[in-house]
């Protein structure tokens, strides 16, 4: 690898890394005027001008507090959960492309950290393991509110996984790769997936909300029966923590919806605008970005308008109506495939 | 590079499963289990295999390591309620232990030297190549180890439900 192009993947890493933290942030404070908004209140508006240092004058306070382990807990496993909960929520921006590419001094620079040939599967595979910092936070607590918050996080997040990955199957075998990359080559334009993939992208959708523990699946910390879930004992920095990974998991999982979805940084008419291929680049981004905005608004619309399922329901949900569901639209996917090419065949 | 890599992944393997036998507590040790996963995920991973080495953190690590780790919370086992073998039966499985170590060693010897290495095809591991060998080479084999699979399914479900 030459100088240049370590240090483009440096700047960069450490731009995605930078933007992941910035935007999961300012998530918070977003949500709370977003909640503020639908309840009729004002929000936070005190800390500068519309309250825009919220955030910080938060996360100082979440440094502040004081530090408490359990006595009883384990306490390696109790630092470990948090940890783990946070590294597996900043490791999955590294497949996801964030813009085409950039052509500075004549070379070509790809805006992505690394396009790794089964990018879908490895964020799967970051995913499953991010049930644990939960599961290991739980247990570590020695609290049995915390050990019943955790163990329904992490049958909540297998059943849905399934279905997840599903549906995620029926976009491989229409682009016919798993790179995330080509995936988001193969929409040109407005021709994003969602238009052949309605069903897949809602289930899929309902599933990420499921993943993120967000409501209406927000069961592991459903305070009204379980005090605080899985972080009960957690306090300080610990427990911003957890509820740091919450966004960025958001953040990241609405770029994935993007990128499978609704075409990453394509946008429509985007050849007849006759800009440079740096600009349309940077355009994309922009696009990308808007976009992935619309779907952490709507993971927060969706927060402040639906209720919590009971436990039951949200099994029902998960295994009799969205893996069947799944299923289906793979088998229409591929008859759909097969029976395009046939007509392609009998044209030859 | 990579005989670094291999060197250190393979002392970590031994080590995250030589503490899974000897942690006290059993949630530790399905947590070494874990971690030995995925240092052999590593091992994929460094023979180009990157398909194998998602799907054996996704399905392995991501999905049976948590129930695992599931029943064993669930059961909440530690060191004051574990049961106190009798000395006889420590002593049988010392033997039965021994015994199976001395068949491994025994077949081991044997089959290092027959190995020869073919030209490796470091495309081997990729998706494409994987699923042309699986569903043309050994397309029955394949299938019938889905049938196996069902058939467990079925088996779970029917021991699963309360009355038949």
């Amino acid at each position: 690898m030459e100088v240049a192009d370590l240090i483009f993947k440096v700047i960069f890493v450490l731009a995605v890394f930078g933007i992941s933290l910035l935007v999961a942030m300012y998530s918070t404070y977003a949500e709370r005027k977003v909640a503020a908004f639908f309840q009729d209140r004002l929000g936070p508006n005190r800390a500068g001008p519309f309250g825009i240092l919220q955030p910080l004058a938060d996360g100082v306070k979440m440094f502040m507090k004081e530090e408490i382990i359990p006595t009883n807990s384990d306490k390696a496993l109790f630092i470990l959960g948090p940890s783990i909960a946070m590294l597996t929520a900043c490791m999955t921006g590294v497949v996801i492309p964030w813009g085409n590419s950039l052509i500075i001094n004549g070379k070509e620079f790809v805006m992505q950290i690394t396009d790794v040939n089964i990018g879908i599967l490895y964020i799967f595979g970051v995913v499953s393991i991010g049930v644990y910092g939960i599961m290991i936070g739980g247990w570590a607590s020695n609290n049995k509110f915390s050990l019943l918050g955790s163990l329904r996080a992490s049958s909540q997040m297998i059943s849905y996984e399934l279905a997840m990955g599903m549906s995620i199957i029926a976009i491989v075998m229409m682009s016919g790769t798993l790179s995330v990359r080509e995936i988001v080559l193969g929409q040109p334009g407005g021709h994003w997936n969602v238009l052949y993939q309605p069903l897949g992208f809602l289930l899929f959708f309902i599933c990420a909300l499921a993943e993120t523990n967000r409501t209406p699946f927000d069961l592991p910390e459903c305070e009204t029966e379980l005090v605080g879930g899985y972080h009960t004992e957690y306090s300080s920095m610990k427990l911003g923590f957890y509820l740091f990974a919450e966004y960025i998991n958001m953040f990241i999982s609405s770029a994935v919806i993007v990128c499978l979805y609704f075409g990453g940084y394509n946008f429509p008419f985007i050849e007849s605008l006759g800009l440079s291929h740096n600009v349309v680049s940077l355009l994309g981004t922009g696009i990308f970005f808007i976009k992935i905005f619309f779907f952490i608004f709507v993971f927060m619309w969706i927060r402040w308008t639906i209720p919590r399922f009971r436990y039951d329901q949200l099994m029902r949900v998960g295994w009799k109506v969205l893996l069947p569901l799944a299923v289906l639209n793979i088998v229409i996917t591929a008859i759909v495939l097969l029976w395009k090419n046939d007509l392609f065949s009998l044209n030859f | 590079m990579s005989n670094y890599l291999f060197y250190i992944l393979s002392f970590l393997s031994i080590f995250s499963a030589l503490m899974v036998v000897l942690s006290r507590k059993p949630v530790h040790s399905v947590l070494y289990l874990i971690f030995c996963f995925f240092t052999i995920a590593g091992h994929y991973i460094l023979l180009n295999a990157q398909f194998l080495a998602a799907v054996h953190i996704i399905v392995y690590a991501g999905a049976i390591m948590v129930l695992f780790l599931f029943v064993i919370m669930l059961l909440n086992l530690n060191a004051e309620t574990e049961p106190h073998k009798p000395l006889i039966i420590k002593g049988a499985s010392v033997v039965t232990g021994g015994m199976l170590l001395v068949v491994l060693i025994a077949t081991f010897k044997s089959a290092a030297m027959s190995v020869s290495s073919p030209e490796f095809n470091s495309d081997l591991g990729m998706v494409e190549s994987l699923g042309k060998v699986l569903y043309d080479q050994y397309m029955l084999p394949f299938e019938v180890s889905a049938l196996l699979f069902l058939s467990a399914m079925v088996g779970a479900t029917m021991i699963g439900k309360k009355e038949i």
